[in-house]
């Protein structure tokens, strides 16, 4: 595919992007992002210089996926997959090599100055690591601020109380509004790595590997509070994982990357119970479980537990920070 | 006949600018001859520590009470030269990150090779690296007899893991200690590599601690289970009893709280005391 | 490796163009006119219009460039007739001031320069590296932070307040040293030594401090290493852990620091040499600036750019044959 599609691509939806833009997500037909052929070179150290062309790696090797309002793409793959730099072409955290982005029916790949950014405040990432991808030297206050305050918009309801909310939302302390990331734990600081994504009330959060890095326990509370907030607030994800058993509980659709290329793509329980691709299925395969024996004991008294009377279950996923 | 590996009420105190903190506290638990324990926890729960302790290597800022005696052998009244003799041989380990647990600057069959030397005085360089190569063999690592003489960033992931095993084994020790052995490797690799220690302790009847966040990863290879949480073994079990029935809330509550390949759970349970204690312990 | 080779010598090679380059047009562009120099007091107009002329000073610029360099690869000519004077190649040209050849003067100051940095060199790699190892394995103790005080004071103290502090201690008030002079080494060993002892010291003094600070933070890093952990945990003894797996990636910045420091001095101390009244290429560099001798000036410059990318480039070399993964591409 050429760069020639990018002139088609809009041609098709333009009708319904010019009329209402703000009600495109209405037209279900049309995804709310569409990549196409993505391909992204790098050049590998040490070839190349002064007397030569460096060797090309193409770590995207003709990647095409569609995200649909409202749902979860989940890409997973191994180490070297080409997952995590897909996200980055879709984020336009990276530029593409070739291929094109449309986003709400118009071509973002190439999009420059008012468009880019409005792009922008539509895609937010969420990064692996919290503490690297938030400034230590920042309050909460400026971390979860900084998007709005980038694209010059004015803070609706004052910094203060914006933040408050937001925290609120992403089940921090308001009252913690002016701590530093360093005074957080790390699943706290990955809220806060969400509210700021949710501060520019975006369309896509793209998900890097976001809940990689987080202890069992804390990881589950962010994926729940993550299904949570596209309930309530009605985004897409684009959910990077290597983790299959993550993916199972978030996704509702699922691509498999490998060598640079999505192997096989569909619904969750398709792709999970039966999986078309070798690849696919050797990667279901190694995922280690606990045997489902004693899995089923271990609920069977649980429930036993449950019903009983005088015990009480573990505490729900929390707003206590 | 005494087992293995005894470890007898370990504490493991570290000196910090706020006082002292007990990172393991009153730690017992023992390991029979070619068995295997897993000891589980999320971070902060001290496993990783306990298994440095094990070896006598942890840092000079943390003190230690109790007893780690293997065979009979106290090691922690042992002057540092007898438990060095001891380290690689009777007990080896191996650790998260293969590639920065290899020395970059030499081969990886001079790195086995020394690991045996250690051990076995008189032994001559030519002697050393048959036994690296057939360490090598005994770990599957294809055409070991060229890739001896490769460097460690000539090697993939887990093949660096492999290396670091049949560096481990190459003495033929009692006791193999795997600190998240598999936790930096893609889960395809992972499989390869619990599969090579199951293959290993089978062949070899040497005893085997896996230290493990991964409930499930603990689950296909311990026979018996320690569940850690904050210094404190909350449970010991075997791995049958702790995983069918765990008796302690926060066992349980791990439990729940592991995301499943084979279906969906409505809600995800976490465990919202561990986040809050692990700040409340200066956790940044 | 050739394809390595090539591209590093064709770098050398370029940059050392654009240094000789930028330094023709900073000195034609800025320099007074060197013929009124020459002619001296009794000059007439006629004079200058002629030494202009033999020097090529009349022709453009892009022509005078040329000729200094075709004069370094096959050798050029000043003047005509029976006034012309032949400068076989490489010819750096002739100082404005002595007349002398440029290399010539190079040839007799050469030694003096390479002598104060190699003894310097030792000096500052036994204090220096050797200092900042024993600090790093006595990491807090008395010893490390004696050390690493002087380092401080070492590097905060400019050379020459020590030269003339030495100076004045050594050689006016108790007269054990003499002052210096370039004393040849056939000439008398002990007057060498004891000459050149008071420049060494000082020079190395600098480098020590910059060394001892590089290597502590080094080792102390490379103990801290995951592979340092494996040696330990193989039950290797302590002092085969440190020489094997803690010293060789701790020095490996040590050497290549050290490249490039040691070349650089080749071309001239021009503080301590000036100091100390020693005539080598540093002295003959601060005399010919002060004296705007474009010839000499041009022919340092261009000496020590390309004794430091030589070194460079040499450094380079050493740093593939000492680290593996440099040497050895990943597998595919």
């Amino acid at each position: 595919m050429s760069t020639t599609s990018t002139g088609a691509g809009t041609d098709t939806v333009a009708p319904a992007a010019a009329s209402a833009p703000a009600a495109a997500t209405a037209h279900s037909a049309e995804p709310l992002l569409r990549a196409t052929d993505l391909v992204k070179e790098f050049a590998v150290p040490g070839t190349g210089g002064l007397l030569g062309r460096a060797d090309t790696f193409r770590a995207v090797d003709g990647v095409s996926l569609e995200v649909r309002a409202r749902e979860t793409l989940a890409l997973v793959g191994e180490s070297g997959s080409g997952k995590s730099t897909t996200a980055r072409l879709v984020a336009r955290l990276a530029d593409a090599t070739s291929g094109e982005v449309v986003f709400d029916g118009e071509p973002v790949t190439r999009a420059k100055g008012e468009r880019l950014r409005r792009f922008r405040s539509e895609v937010q990432v969420v990064f692996q690591d919290p503490y690297s991808s938030l400034n230590p030297r920042h309050t909460v206050e400026r971390i979860v601020t900084a998007p709005l305050v980038y694209q010059g918009r004015k803070v609706p309801g004052g910094t203060t109380a914006f933040t408050q909310q937001l925290m609120e939302r992403v089940g921090l302390d308001p009252d913690h509004h002016r701590r530093y990331p360093s005074q957080f734990s790390g699943g706290q600081a990955q809220r806060i790595g969400i509210a700021r994504a949710l501060a520019v009330s975006p369309r896509l959060v793209v998900c890097d590997e976001a809940v990689s890095a987080l202890d069992v326990s804390v990881q589950a509370q962010i994926i729940n509070l993550l299904r949570r907030l596209q309930r309530e607030e009605g985004f897409s994800y684009l959910f990077i994982a290597h983790d299959l058993a993550v993916v199972r509980q978030i996704a509702d659709r699922v691509a498999v990357m490998s060598k640079g290329r999505i192997v096989e793509q569909g619904g969750r329980d398709a792709v999970f119970d039966d999986p078309q691709h070798e690849y696919t299925r050797t990667l279901l395969s190694a995922v280690p479980r606990i045997r489902p024996e004693w899995e089923r004991a271990r609920r069977e008294a649980a429930e036993a537990r449950a019903a009983a009377p005088g015990e009480t279950s573990a505490p729900e996923e929390g707003t206590t920070a | 006949m005494s087992a293995l590996l005894e470890v007898d009420d370990l504490t493991i105190t570290f000196r910090t600018a706020q006082g002292p903190v007990d990172v393991v506290d009153q730690l017992s638990f023992t390991l029979e001859q070619g068995a295997s324990l897993g000891i589980v926890g999320e971070s902060g729960s001290g496993k990783s520590m306990t298994s440095l302790a094990v070896m006598g290597l942890l840092p000079p800022t943390a003190s230690l009470r109790g007893r780690v005696s293997l065979d009979g052998t106290d090691l922690t009244n042992l002057p540092e030269s007898k438990v060095r003799r001891m380290r690689g041989d009777r007990m080896a380990m191996i650790f998260q990150d293969p590639l920065s647990s290899l020395n970059p600057y030499y081969t990886v069959g001079m790195q086995i090779e020394e690991a045996y030397r250690a051990h076995r005085a008189g032994v001559t360089r030519r002697q050393a690296r048959k036994v690296a190569i057939e360490a090598m063999e005994r770990v599957h690592i294809a055409d070991a007899s060229r890739r001896v003489d490769h460097y460690p960033h000539q090697f993939s992931g887990g093949m660096r893991q492999r290396v670091m095993i049949a560096m481990a084994l190459s003495t033929e020790p009692d006791l193999l200690v795997a600190d998240e052995p598999t936790t930096a490797l893609d889960v395809t690799v992972q499989a390869q590599i619990l599969d090579l220690l199951q293959e290993v302790r089978r062949e070899t009847g040497t005893a085997l601690i896996l230290i493990s966040h991964d409930l499930a990863v603990v689950s296909e290879i311990a026979e018996d289970v320690v569940v850690m949480r904050q210094g404190v073994a909350v449970e010991q079990a075997p791995a049958e009893r702790l995983f069918s029935d765990p008796q302690h809330p926060y066992t349980r509550a791990l439990l729940d709280a592991v995301p499943r390949i084979d279906d969906e759970i409505g809600e995800l349970r976490g465990i919202d005391s561990v986040e809050s204690a692990a700040r409340v312990g200066g956790k940044p | 490796m050739v394809r390595f080779l090539v591209t590093r010598l064709a770098g050398m090679v370029g940059v050392l163009f654009l240094v000789v380059l930028f330094t023709y047009a900073i000195f034609f562009a800025l320099s007074p006119d060197p013929a009124v120099q020459i002619c001296g007091k009794n000059c007439t107009p006629e004079l200058i219009d002629q030494i202009r002329t033999n020097l090529g000073l009349d022709r453009p610029f892009y022509e005078q460039f040329l000729g200094f360099l075709s004069g370094l690869f096959v050798g050029t000519t000043y003047g005509t007739g029976p006034n012309a004077i032949d400068c076989a190649a490489p010819c750096l040209g002739y100082s404005f001031q002595t007349g002398q050849p440029v290399l010539e003067m190079f040839e007799q100051r050469f030694g003096v320069s390479a002598t104060l940095a190699v003894g310097a060199a030792v000096l500052w790699l036994l204090m220096g590296v050797a200092g900042g190892m024993l600090a790093a394995i006595k990491k807090g103790t008395w010893f490390d932070r004696a050390a690493t005080g002087a380092a401080l004071g070492g590097v905060s103290i400019p050379n020459y307040v020590l030269a003339l502090v030495l100076q004045y201690v050594l050689v006016v008030q108790l007269g054990w040293l003499p002052f210096p002079q370039a004393v040849p080494f056939a000439a008398d060993p002990g007057q060498w030594f004891l000459n050149f002892v008071m420049p060494w010291l000082v020079l190395a003094f600098t480098y020590a401090s910059m060394y001892q600070r590089l290597t502590r933070a080094n080792v102390l890093d490379t103990l801290d290493e995951n592979f340092v952990r494996t040696a330990r945990a193989k039950g290797l003894a302590p002092r085969l852990v440190w020489r094997r797996h803690a010293l060789r990636p701790a020095l490996t910045p040590v050497v290549t620091l050290f490249g490039m420091d040691f070349a650089g001095l080749l071309g001239g101390a021009i503080i301590i040499e000036t100091v100390f009244g020693l005539n080598g290429v540093g002295k003959m560099a601060s005399d010919s600036i002060t004296k705007n001798d474009q010839p000499v000036i041009m022919g340092v410059t261009l000496v020590a750019a390309f004794l430091v990318i030589v070194g460079n480039v040499i450094v380079d070399i050493v740093y593939t044959t000492i680290d593996p993964r440099v040497r050895i591409g990943a597998r595919a």
